[in-house]
Formats: structure tokens, C-alpha cells, sequence
């Protein structure tokens, strides 16, 4: 319809426009419940911690444990896993930052810096692969670390990909240890 | 549905859509150009009001789905677990639930309309029909969506309403145990209750285009009741529908809010804030509001089949209402006698809704049963005589005509086309 | 403008029509005083120290009994609620024991209670809570608040709607905790193990004895420690346990209906303008 029959256009418009907006901003804020109803509740986001006792891993064990519905490895590394990891220069490794949430993002990929702050042998990462999310094989692969089965992501004792597919080191989660012998993550 | 556009497609994109699927003059024809009576008054809003609380329904529903579990041990936790962890999860709720109430005021008031301005006679019989058939899909969903939360009213409702069906002779029985799929409403009943209900509404969503493919074929009805004659009489749907029934909607939704938002437990039952128990039962067991007319009808006969029976012909009285109605005029304006009857079905339907709501005992018994015979009545006796009693005052001879003999002071010559764009 | 003035009527006589008596039923309901609630009304939200009593008066007495089993640690500390922070949310947790398990032998295992758990029921099922409790079931807390209302009957509930009265539920625990009578009167018979009171729903005979004295529950602030108070204090809490949402809830709707109503204000003047030159 053209408004042009009108002796007063301006106002005419001005009031079409402001209900249109109105209607508008009343449709975007309608919007937001429906949208923020699927993000995690308050149950879930309670769940975020846990904590785990590692008293029972011994030395080249891991234990896994799930933390918001995913896993986490939990790994008490051999004198040698520690030595493999801490023989590849930085420079070498496909994804040289550390993906360590603990540290700042530009933390380089050292194994310092994906183990334990101050226990060298413990080592906890969420056991997703990087790739497209399957949970790799502890102690198998080309580097004695992990090995995803999916599509052949081989890491290495320290959790860092070394070949195939997938683009980043395994993540490491939140976490201290808050006694010996307690992780907390999350 | 179309026909009634003059819609041309301009750009080439639009021309290439519409000589393979003419949507575009579909919907200009059915909800743009579409020519309607230009006195339609606030009444005839309640259309568009319904359409937008079936949307609502829909998406509000949607969304519960996917918080909710459907089983008996966990249905009630997970109600809770929407009304208290999820995010805005209790707004949904609330706005599902009372959603519901104000879906049946509107219904109930779409109802009325129709049967003041005899929107039923023909030559629209079948919209009225498919009205009536979106009616029963609606109680039965909301039947089944109030058994969901699994608390005492929801399954002593579930219950009552399905040993109705052990009434019927002989297959009653195996009916009733078909139903709940099993030997009493559990596990089986809830799942199948939550399977239909969410089944249901894309029904209604489907026979409600039916609904306005069939009063858009014989045009809308009016308060006059006159059919249209020349363009003069109508309006394009839109803009002037459409931003009148939008005006009604937002209106109507304030009445919505006001529930949802500070009396949200008015229209239920405390009692369904306890979880299911099959071993008691509630004290006094009452419908939601929107039954109690027709809970009422059947608590009034004194036999389980009758009273059975009687429930279901209050609704199927409605289907052959049409042919009850021997007025040659349809709008209730011009039927003196007509207009008293209207209101006293009216007032007998509120009273039957009360009656519904009070225990079956003492005078309401004997009121429960005088208010479903004058409901009876009112169709099979009543509506067909005062087509042969009833005087009806002189119709007008168009709307424009009526339009300018009801209305207010301005000069006749106001009157412009809105045609002439 | 008088089809406007109409509609409204129409529309309001529709809603209390339709309103009608959800809950209205036989019997000669016990009279239940309405109280004053800092939560009634458009406007109303809880009050944070009133809370914490009632929850002190749920701890100390009430939770021997009843179990919470819907309400979370978590709760505790959120908004709208009794306003602990989140470390005193921690702190009372941990005062609960709750069951976990199982663990790597798999047994299951007491362990403090953290936030993200439920209020631990005071027994393990509703046998062994009959059992202990004379074959009565003492009902769970979470929900009662909106579980329990004494009928408003005709025409009162209409008026309801408009009034907003919603707190039947807290009227009625205040009323059920401080109407308990040691004599009871002739032609009253109270079953062996049963107490009398007259606000009692189900009959005036109850399975609960007089659960609170005066002084039973040290308040700290000056708060006057009788039953009238300690049944103020836990039915308000008892109604946050219902509904932790309300004060969001009200403050959301009253945007809404503001919003609403100024929206149809201005839909009404476009619609007047459009209409303005067609007779109807």
C-alpha cells in the first residue's frame, strides 16, 4: 500500500515504524528463552568439579574417569614415558602449544608444560581425540601414548600429536592436585 | 484459498517460483488481497487469537520435549527439573500449561461467536464441522498433556477418563485395557499419552488449514450474516485484519501473562504438585475448567453408558448442527427470540461448568441434570422450532448498507473504497 | 470504541467464567487466615533473613521427618533465594552425609555432601518412614508449598485471579502449625495416635504431634522465638522450596505486561489509522 493519501505522512510513518520496532524488540526478546533453554542448566554446570583420589595409580597405571560426560585420563607416566616425551624438541612437534588450560594459551608444548605442576609423572587430559571427538587407546600408537582408532591419530607419551589427522595436542582440563594423593578437575 | 489475488510476480526470481509452485499467490490470495467483510468486529479476532496460541502450544511444547522424560519413575522429577534448573525452564512451563486455559478461552469463545452470528449454517457447514473436529483433537491433547507431569491428578485423571470407555458393551473392557496397555494407567499409558500428544496438534495444525481453506472458499461470515455483495463490503485482508487481529492478539496476550506470570497455579489443581500415587486417591477428583461442562453432563445420568453417551453426544450434537437450525437468517442480530435463547444456552453452559466442578451429590444432582436437558434441549428442540416461531427482524440489504445505519456520526460520504490504493 | 469497551467486558467475564472452580469441592473446609507474605503480589519477593530462619527451623526440627528431596545445596546460594554465598552453601553442605558409590570395590560410600547434591531424605523409603512415624507418611517438603490449599469456593477463587492470591499453601502450613488444641472438643474422637487440629485438610485428625514449641529454635537476630513465627518463618521457606523462580518470575512478567500493554497502545493507534477511512 502507498501511504501517499495521508495529510499527515510523517507521523503516520513514525508510528508505523516505532510499532513495527516495538514488535521487533519484543520478538527478539521472546526469542532468548528458547534459545538459552538449551544451554547447560543448573544442574549440569553444578556437576562441573569433581574430584578424584589417585591414591590406588600406581606408577604406569592411568585410571579414567568422566567429567562432564567426558573422559579424562588420569596417568601416573614411567621414568621412561617421561624421558620419550622430554626427548622431542618443541620445534619438531605438529601443534607446539601446550593446549594446557592451567597455563596461558601461548604456553609452549613442553612436556613441563602438560604435566602436573610439580609431578612431572602425572599427566591428565581429556581423552578426546582432536580430530572428531572418539576416545583413543592409551599405550599403543607409533609413540607409545595414545592412538585413536577412528582415523589414526597417533600422540605421544605426553599427550601431543605426532601423526595423522588430528589438528591439536590433547586437552588438558582445569585441575590441581589438592593434597598427594586428590586431583581435583574442573 | 486463492483466487483472490491479482498478485504478478515482478522479478524474474519470483516469476521462476511461480510458474513451478504458485506459493506466493497462495498466500497473498489467502492472507493478503483476500477480500473480507469490512464489519467484522472484535469477535472475529479470536481466529487469529487461536491460530497464535496453536503456534505457541506448539513451540513452548517443543521445547519441554526436550527436558522432559516420559516414564513413570522419572516424569515428575523432570517436571521439576525444568521448573527449577533449566534455563527460563519454569517460564515455559508455566506459559505450556496456562497456554492450555487461555487456548480454551478462546476456543470456547470462537465457539460462541459462531453460534451467535450462525456461522455454522450454510454454506458453511463443513468449516463449522472441521471447527467442531479440531475441538475434540484439542480436548483429547489436552487430556493427554495434563497426564504428562505423572501427579495425582494427572493419573486419577488418566484413570476416569479411560474407564469411560469400559461403558461400552461387550468390547468395553478390552478397550480400556488396550488403552493403558496393560491393567491399570502405568508405564505403557504415560508413554503412548506422551507419543499422542505430541502427535496431535500437527493434526489440528493440518485440519485447521482445512478450517480456513473452507471459510475462504464461501468467504468469512459477518455480523450482519448478509454475504457480501459488492466491493464495497470488503477490505483487503491485510493491512486491515491483519493489524486488527494483531492488536486483539497482543491484548489477549496480557490476559496470558497475567497468568503465566503471577497467578501461574491458578488454573491447575495443588494436587498435581504430588507425584502419582496408584494406591490413593485425591480426595475430590476434578477435571481441568475446560471439561467440567461436559464432566458435568455425564455425572448427570445415573447410568455408566448414558452418562457416557450423553458426554459424547454434547459434542456430537454440534456436528449436525447445521441442519438443527431451520432460521433462514443467520446472524442472532436479527433474531429476537434467537438472541434470548443464545443467552440463556450461555449462562446454562457457565452453570453446567460449575455443576462440574461441585460434588455429585444433594441439588447439584438435580441441577446437573436440568441444565444437560436445556443443553439438549436447546439444540434438538429449541433451535429447530423458532425457525418456524420467530419473526426476525428486516435484514439489511448489504453490509455497507447495515454499516451505515449502526454506525456512529460520520457523514456518508467517508465511505471510501480502500480499493482505490 | 464500545466494541473495545466490550471485548475488555467479554474478556473479563470470560476469564473468571473460565477461572471457575478448579478446586472446589464438598465438605466443610477448615477456615485458613490469610497471612501477610513478603512474596504476594506483583512485586513481592522473598525475604532473605526470613528464609534462613525458616530454613534453621527446617534443619533443627522439621527435616528429623520430612525429606527436601527436589531442592539442591546449589539452591542454597542462588539467586532469588536465601542468599548465602557460595561458600556458605559449602559449608552447610558438608554438615550433610549422603551415600555415593559405588566405588572401585563397589561398595557405596558416606562422604560429605557437596553443592551439586540434594537435600538427603531423613529415611531411605517411604516403608521405613511409615514404620517410624505410626504408619503415617510425612510428606516431602519440596513441594508442598503449592501442594496443599483449603478451598476458596464461590466467588471467592474468582476474585483470586485478580488479586493474585497464590499463597494458600503458606496460609496453610502457618495455619496447620499453630492450630493444634489439647482439648478437643465434644463429639470429636481422635484415633489412638493421632492429634487434633481443626486446619488439618483431611479431617482434623493428624498424624503429626505438635512438632514446635516456643523457643525450641534459637534465633539469633531477635526475631520473637514463638510457634507463630517459627510457622511464618517455614512456610516461607517451604514456599521458596516450591518455587525458587518467584522473584524472577514477577519481575520478568511485570516487564512483560508492560511491554504488552504499551505495544497494543500503539498497534491500537496504527489500527485506527488504517481503518480511518473505511466506514465499519
Amino acid at each position: 500500500m502507498a501511504h501517499s493519501d495521508t495529510a499527515e505522512p510523517t507521523r503516520r510513518d513514525f508510528l508505523y515504524i516505532a510499532t513495527g520496532a516495538m514488535g521487533a524488540v519484543g520478538a527478539g526478546a521472546l526469542a532468548w528463552p528458547f534459545i538459552d533453554q538449551m544451554n547447560p542448566d543448573a544442574s549440569a554446570l553444578a556437576l562441573a568439579s569433581i574430584e578424584v583420589d589417585v591414591t590406588s595409580v600406581q606408577e604406569g597405571q592411568s585410571v579414567t574417569v568422566k567429567w562432564r560426560g567426558k573422559p579424562v585420563f588420569i596417568r601416573n607416566r614411567t621414568a621412561k614415558e617421561v624421558e620419550e616425551a622430554n626427548s622431542v624438541p618443541v620445534g619438531d612437534l605438529p601443534d607446539q602449544l601446550a593446549r594446557n588450560s592451567n597455563l596461558p594459551d601461548t604456553a609452549e608444548a613442553t612436556d613441563a608444560n602438560r604435566s602436573a605442576e610439580g609431578k612431572e609423572a602425572w599427566l591428565v587430559m581429556v581423552g578426546i581425540c582432536t580430530h572428531l571427538g572418539c576416545v583413543p587407546l592409551g599405550q599403543q600408537g607409533d609413540y607409545d601414548g595414545w592412538f585413536c582408532p577412528c582415523h589414526g591419530s597417533h600422540y605421544d607419551t605426553a599427550g601431543r600429536i605426532r601423526k595423522g589427522p588430528a589438528p591439536q595436542n590433547l586437552l588438558i582440563p582445569p585441575y590441581e592436585f589438592v593434597s598427594d594423593t586428590k586431583v581435583k578437575i574442573g | 484459498m486463492a483466487g483472490h489475488s491479482n498478485y504478478v510476480p515482478q522479478s524474474a526470481a519470483a516469476k521462476w517460483l511461480e510458474s513451478r509452485l504458485p506459493v506466493i499467490s497462495l498466500v497473498r490470495g489467502s492472507f493478503v488481497d483476500f477480500p473480507t467483510p469490512k464489519n467484522l468486529n472484535y469477535w472475529w479476532t479470536f481466529g487469529g487469537i487461536l491460530a497464535i496460541m496453536l503456534v505457541a502450544q506448539i513451540i513452548t511444547g517443543i521445547v519441554l520435549v526436550m527436558h522432559y522424560t516420559p516414564s513413570t519413575g522419572a516424569a515428575f522429577n523432570s517436571v521439576e527439573h525444568i521448573m527449577r534448573d533449566v534455563n527460563f525452564g519454569w517460564m515455559l512451563r508455566y506459559l505450556h500449561a496456562n497456554g492450555a486455559s487461555m487456548f480454551f478461552i478462546a476456543v470456547y469463545i470462537h465457539i460462541f461467536r459462531g453460534l451467535y452470528y450462525g456461522s455454522y449454517k450454510a454454506p458453511r457447514e463443513i468449516s463449522w464441522i472441521l471447527g467442531v473436529v479440531i475441538f475434540l483433537i484439542m480436548m483429547g491433547t489436552a487430556f493427554m498433556g495434563y497426564v504428562l507431569p505423572w501427579g495425582q491428578m494427572s493419573f486419577w485423571g488418566a484413570t476416569v477418563i479411560t474407564n469411560l470407555f469400559s461403558a461400552i458393551p461387550l468390547v468395553g473392557e478390552a478397550i480400556r485395557t488396550w488403552l493403558w496397555g496393560g491393567f491399570a494407567v502405568d508405564n505403557p499409558t504415560l508413554n503412548r499419552f506422551f507419543s499422542l500428544h505430541y502427535l496431535l496438534p500437527f493434526m489440528i495444525a493440518g485440519v485447521v488449514i482445512l478450517h480456513v481453506w473452507a471459510f475462504h472458499t464461501t468467504g468469512n461470515n459477518n455480523p450482519t450474516g448478509v454475504q457480501p455483495k459488492t466491493k464495497q463490503d470488503t477490505v483487503p485482508f491485510h493491512p486491515y485484519y491483519t493489524i486488527k487481529d494483531l492488536f486483539a492478539i497482543v491484548v489477549f496476550m496480557i490476559l496470558f501473562a497475567w497468568f503465566a506470570f503471577y497467578v501461574p497455579n491458578y488454573m491447575g489443581h495443588p494436587d498435581n504438585y504430588i507425584e502419582a500415587n496408584p494406591l490413593v486417591t485425591p480426595a475430590h477428583i476434578v477435571p481441568e475448567w475446560y471439561f467440567l461442562p461436559f464432566y458435568a453432563i455425564l455425572r448427570a445420568i445415573p447410568d455408566k453408558l448414558g452418562g457416557v453417551l450423553a458426554m459424547f453426544g454434547a459434542i456430537a450434537v454440534l456436528f449436525v448442527l447445521p441442519w438443527l437450525d431451520t432460521s433462514k437468517v443467520r446472524s442472532g442480530t436479527y433474531r429476537p427470540l434467537f438472541k434470548q435463547f443464545f443467552w440463556i444456552f450461555a449462562v446454562n453452559a457457565v452453570a453446567l461448568g460449575y455443576l462440574g466442578a461441585m460434588p455429585a451429590e444433594g441439588t447439584y444432582v438435580i441441577l446437573s441434570r436440568i441444565c444437560t436437558a436445556y443443553y439438549f434441549a436447546h439444540f434438538l428442540i429449541i433451535l429447530p422450532l423458532l425457525g418456524f416461531l420467530e419473526k426476525p427482524k428486516p435484514l439489511p440489504a448489504s453490509i455497507s448498507e447495515a454499516v451505515l445505519k449502526g454506525g456512529s456520526a460520520s457523514p456518508a460520504g467517508a465511505v471510501s473504497a480502500p480499493e482505490t490504493k | 470504541m464500545s466494541t473495545m469497551i466490550k471485548m475488555v467486558r467479554a474478556l473479563t467475564a470470560a476469564a473468571a467464567i473460565a477461572v471457575a472452580a478448579p478446586a472446589l469441592a464438598a465438605g466443610e473446609a477448615p477456615h485458613i487466615p490469610r497471612e501477610q507474605w513478603s512474596f504476594a503480589g506483583p512485586f513481592g519477593t522473598y525475604d532473605q533473613a526470613q528464609l534462613q530462619r525458616g530454613f534453621k527451623v527446617y534443619r533443627e526440627v522439621c527435616s528429623a521427618c520430612h525429606s527436601l528431596k527436589q531442592v539442591s545445596f546449589r539452591n542454597l546460594a542462588e539467586d532469588g533465594g536465601l542468599g548465602y554465598t557460595e561458600e556458605q552453601a559449602k559449608t552447610i553442605a558438608a554438615d550433610y552425609t549422603v551415600t555415593d558409590g559405588p566405588n572401585d570395590d563397589g561398595d557405596m560410600f558416606d562422604r560429605p555432601a557437596i553443592l551439586a547434591d540434594k537435600f538427603p531424605s531423613p529415611f531411605p523409603n517411604e516403608q521405613a518412614a511409615r514404620a517410624s512415624n505410626g504408619g503415617a507418611y510425612p510428606p516431602d517438603f519440596s513441594l508442598l508449598a503449592k501442594a496443599r490449599a483449603a478451598h476458596r469456593g464461590f466467588p471467592w477463587f474468582v476474585f483470586d485471579a485478580f488479586t493474585q492470591y497464590q499463597e494458600q499453601g503458606p496460609d496453610y502450613i502457618h495455619a496447620l502449625l499453630t492450630s493444634y488444641e489439647e482439648e478437643v472438643p465434644e463429639g470429636v474422637t481422635i484415633p489412638e495416635g493421632k492429634h487434633y487440629n481443626p486446619a488439618f485438610l483431611a479431617g482434623n485428625a493428624i498424624g503429626m504431634a505438635q512438632p514446635i514449641t516456643d523457643e525450641a529454635v534459637e534465633y539469633t537476630d531477635g526475631t520473637p522465638m514463638t510457634v507463630d513465627q517459627y510457622a511464618r518463618d517455614v512456610a516461607a521457606f517451604m514456599m521458596w522450596a516450591a518455587e525458587p523462580h518467584l522473584e524472577e518470575r514477577k519481575k520478568i512478567g511485570f516487564r512483560v505486561i508492560i511491554f504488552l500493554i504499551v505495544f497494543a497502545g500503539m498497534l491500537y493507534f496504527t489500527k485506527q489509522k488504517l481503518w480511518r477511512n473505511v466506514e465499519h
